[in-house]
């Protein structure tokens, strides 16, 4: 049986971030860091990268062995969080094992799932979420000829792209209009479907999947539209949704995600949760949602730890708004904020360029003299300044004419003045 | 308490920039091999507006935020340098760390389609070097911090000083450096004023310390460590003393101490005036200052003599070790310390501290730092110190091109109401003293002290 002050269950963006904020605060407490996987601490993000050998797999690493010895963590790898019992607080593991603790992070992330088509249960497809997912599929990708991808979002364009580059033949089926939905609109999407397309990749927008056979190692998916696409791999990279399995029975508060207020508190006392497993404000509406990007991870993580260790500087998380970057194939974009995926703009200012010829695109939406959204491809400006912007509600007022026009210069003039 | 570790770090002084971009192309050729503003990891924008510049530069965090959010490990902080270093070969060229960095820091490289951030370039800025104007500078400073951050500070806490009060952060630096073997005495004036020697018979140090009168501080410290060496123990004697208690009052004992070579640090507060009493004037309230005893009215304006040269005056007592120093260069003072623990042990090391009082010259607590600067910066209160080995000055920190005296004298209200012919009085003082010192240094006319000591 064993005991910590703290205990964190996973090992990525979230957990990482909440130990570095503990470790800060309290040097002596005891810290267990647990996680299902059988490594060192990694991100998912990395994976589509090693599809096309350009990462390592050895190197992926975000901390090793003398990094947690010197944060003084015991570190317990292959060990599956089955069951929470608060009252008591400890834990059940997938070995038998109890472990408890004073208070404890839960940032178990996100697990990809599966759309509800017939035949997609016993396809043998893939899914890119785990070290051992992306083994798997670069294993596939040195056989297979082609390929075929569900889902148009980052995981699927990634992996589209990277396995392009390890020799393979990709289709991509999406169910939306347009690829990448949840970051730009139709311009934008276009623009990002050109390259794709102009790299040999296929894209089929606004096509959904009725059916799912494997026959000899080969796939083969019917679309509504009629027809059908055959190819050596599937690749599902359709959503995640937040790994919450252990909750039940527990007690704690969950809906899309595991509920929490703005200091990463779940409806258990002593027990928080950050990263793609929670639910946590908006910054826009307030409206509680999963935020499943990686700087959302690594803030609310941040946030938890702090807490957790009653740091005096802690403050509550202002909200999670769609925030990401996106590089491809040499081209380099980011999407952030409200109404950048919109077509039409109602209730905001939009400043638009948009040059398909020289491959540039760039968003900035605006709510009264306040930037709250702004996307761009190929575009020079920095997003972090961007986002501080956003997240401080400036009042733009006569810069916003000059924002729009240079906003590389005149982002950086406000860096300057107001928080350098 | 242990501070934790100080890094360098690079300052940039927009009032000082012109845009003239030599550090951008400096450090597009130290990293890329071609003037390309491009690929310049510091950027500069001038705000077209006002024509004011601003920097955009890694400020290698101490919580970097784009480490934070680096997906593959690219991005770490050194600890040893405080770099925070990019691996080339890890990174993916996802751009999160730009998202990341509030700064624009950290920026994408149109060469390489990866990012680029400054690295320092191994410990000498290229940005700097290149700045024809001082607009860029390597900041060092904080590196005593890395030397003698583990130390204790050996007054008590909560000391009733006023907010902003320059021998607070004296007494406070000096004992941590000096140490624990130490006696300290300090005679009448703020220092014990504000709880420094302690009350109802608990000392405010965690030394002996005690409270002489306002004119035999170094006799009496001369007298504890006679009895000291006489039984065998080899203990370092502190005093700190006021101007009053240095220069005025205190002088006829000190001169005697210093005179006859008696082994002690003594260290003058100099905030020009008796300040605790309710800031009357002293002999090294320089000439024009308000003070209460000096007041400004229809006939009289300020202080109508010029300071005595103090340090300079125990300069000629064949000291071991003299020195003036100011807390706005607190590398300079740590240095001047170290000389003057070694000096005592053979006789006397005097210290004679600029400390400006906001108080008793009414000027915003906040700062108290630049006006310690810029009266380094005019002259009128230069860094230098003397050594009986070498017997003579030499200034610790030159300043070649000295501020006109009205750039120091413009922050401090007990001077706000000097006329022209007062200034140019100032002036013309403060440029004889620098020449006077100047005499005493290796490059002077005079060719030792001894000469004319």
């Amino acid at each position: 049986m064993s005991q910590s002050t703290y205990l964190i269950v996973g090992s990525s963006h979230a957990a990482l971030s909440a130990l570095e904020a503990i470790r800060i605060q309290d040097t002596d407490g005891s810290v267990t860091l647990v996680t299902q996987e059988e490594t060192l601490p990694y991100s998912p993000t990395i994976l589509p990268y090693m599809i096309s050998g350009q990462v390592n797999p050895e190197r992926i690493f975000l901390r090793d062995g003398d990094d947690l010895d010197r944060a003084r963590v015991t570190f317990r790898k292959g060990a599956r969080l089955v069951a929470v019992d608060p009252a008591n607080h400890s834990v059940s593991m997938d070995s038998g094992e109890t472990l408890n603790y004073e208070k404890m992070l839960l940032a178990t992330g996100a697990e990809p799932t599966l759309p509800p088509i017939p035949g997609m249960k016993d396809a043998c497809c893939h899914v890119l979420r785990t070290l051992g997912d992306a083994l798997q599929l670069q294993t596939a990708a040195q056989k297979a000829k082609s390929a075929i991808i569900l889902g148009a979002g980052l995981i699927g364009m990634h992996a589209a792209e990277n396995l392009a580059k390890a020799g393979v033949q990709i289709t991509i089926v999406e169910a939306l209009p347009r690829v990448l939905p949840g970051y730009f609109d139709e311009q934008a999407a276009g623009l990002v479907q050109q390259v794709f397309t102009e790299h040999g990749i296929r894209i089929l927008t606004g096509s959904t999947v009725t059916n799912v056979t494997a026959s000899k190692g080969a796939c083969t998916v019917s679309l509504e539209s009629g027809g059908e696409l055959s190819g050596d791999l599937l690749l599902v990279a359709t959503g995640v949704k937040p790994r919450m399995d252990y909750l039940a029975g527990s007690g704690i508060d969950a809906g899309d995600g595991i509920v929490v207020d703005d200091t990463m508190r779940t409806s258990s006392g002593d027990i928080w949760a950050a990263g793609d497993v929670a639910e946590a404000r908006s910054f826009f509406g307030g409206k509680k949602r999963v935020n499943a990007t990686l700087p959302s991870a690594v803030e609310q993580g941040r946030i938890a730890g702090m807490d957790m260790a009653d740091d005096p500087a802690a403050s509550p998380f202002a909200g999670g708004l769609p925030a990401n970057t996106y590089t491809f194939f040499e081209n380099r974009s980011f999407s952030l904020g409200m109404g950048v995926v919109a077509d039409s703009e109602e209730g905001v200012e939009v400043d638009l360029i948009f040059q398909p010829t020289s491959m540039q695109y760039q968003k900035l939406v605006f709510e009264g003299d306040r930037l709250v959204g702004v996307s761009g491809i190929n575009t020079d400006l920095d997003p972090g300044i961007m986002w501080q912007l956003i997240r401080r509600k400036v009042e733009l007022g006569k810069m916003k004419r000059r924002l729009a026009a240079l906003p590389l210069e005149t982002g950086r003039i406000l860096m300057s003045s107001m928080w350098r | 308490m242990v501070l934790g570790k100080s890094y360098p770090t690079i300052a940039f002084y927009p009032e000082k920039c012109d845009g003239c971009n030599r550090c951008i192309e400096a450090c597009a050729e130290f990293h890329a091999g071609t003037a390309n503003p491009e690929l310049s990891r510091i950027k500069i924008v001038q705000d077209t507006e006002n024509g004011s510049f601003a920097v955009a530069l890694c400020r290698q965090c101490g919580e970097p935020r784009c480490v934070m959010d680096c997906p593959s490990g690219a991005l770490k902080k050194d600890m040893d340098t405080g770099v925070v270093g990019w691996d080339e070969s890890k990174c993916v060229s996802c751009q999160l760390c730009t998202l990341a960095c509030p700064y624009g820091g950290i920026t994408y490289n149109p060469v390489t389609h990866q990012v680029m951030k400054c690295d320092f370039c191994d410990g000498d800025p290229a940005c700097v070097t290149a700045c024809p104007r001082g607009a860029l500078e390597l900041r060092t400073g904080a590196d005593i911090y890395n030397g003698w951050g583990d130390l204790e500070d050996l007054f008590v806490p909560g000391i009733s000083a006023c907010l902003g009060c320059n021998s607070e952060l004296l007494i406070r630096h000096t004992l941590r450096r000096i140490g624990p073997n130490t006696v300290v005495a300090t005679p009448p004036g703020c220092i014990p004023g504000v709880g420094a020697v302690g009350f109802n018979g608990i000392t405010a140090t965690k030394t002996p310390v005690f409270h002489p009168l306002l004119t035999n501080t170094a006799a009496m410290l001369a007298g504890a460590r006679r009895y000291y060496s006489r039984i065998g123990r080899d203990v370092t004697m502190l005093a700190f003393a006021g101007d009053g208690g240095t220069a005025d009052v205190g002088f006829q004992s000190l001169s005697g101490a210093a005179e006859r070579g008696e082994q002690m640090i003594f260290i003058c507060v100099d905030n020009e005036g008796y300040m605790n009493t309710g800031v009357q004037r002293s002999s090294t309230t320089p000439y024009g200052a308000w003070t209460s005893t000096t007041p400004v009215g229809s006939v009289l304006r300020g202080k109508g003599r010029d300071a005595k040269p103090m340090p300079l005056l125990m300069v000629m007592h064949n000291c071991e070790y003299v020195a003036t120093a100011c807390m706005a260069f607190m590398e300079d003072y740590y240095a001047k310390l170290e000389k003057a623990l070694e000096a005592a042990k053979r006789g006397m090391a005097y210290i004679h501290v600029f400390s400006p009082c906001p108080t008793g010259w009414r000027f915003p607590p906040s700062k108290l730092i630049e006006v310690g600067r810029k009266a380094v910066e005019t002259n009128m209160a230069p860094l230098w110190e003397y050594e009986a080995e070498t017997g003579r000055i030499h200034f610790t920190y030159p300043v070649e091109n000295p501020l006109p005296v009205t750039a120091y004298l413009s922050l401090i209200g007990k001077y706000h109401h000097l006329d022209d012919e007062q200034i140019a009085h100032i002036q013309r003082k403060t440029d004889e003293r620098i020449e006077t010192l100047q005499k005493f240094t290796r490059e002077g006319n005079v060719k030792s002290i001894q000469d004319v000591a």
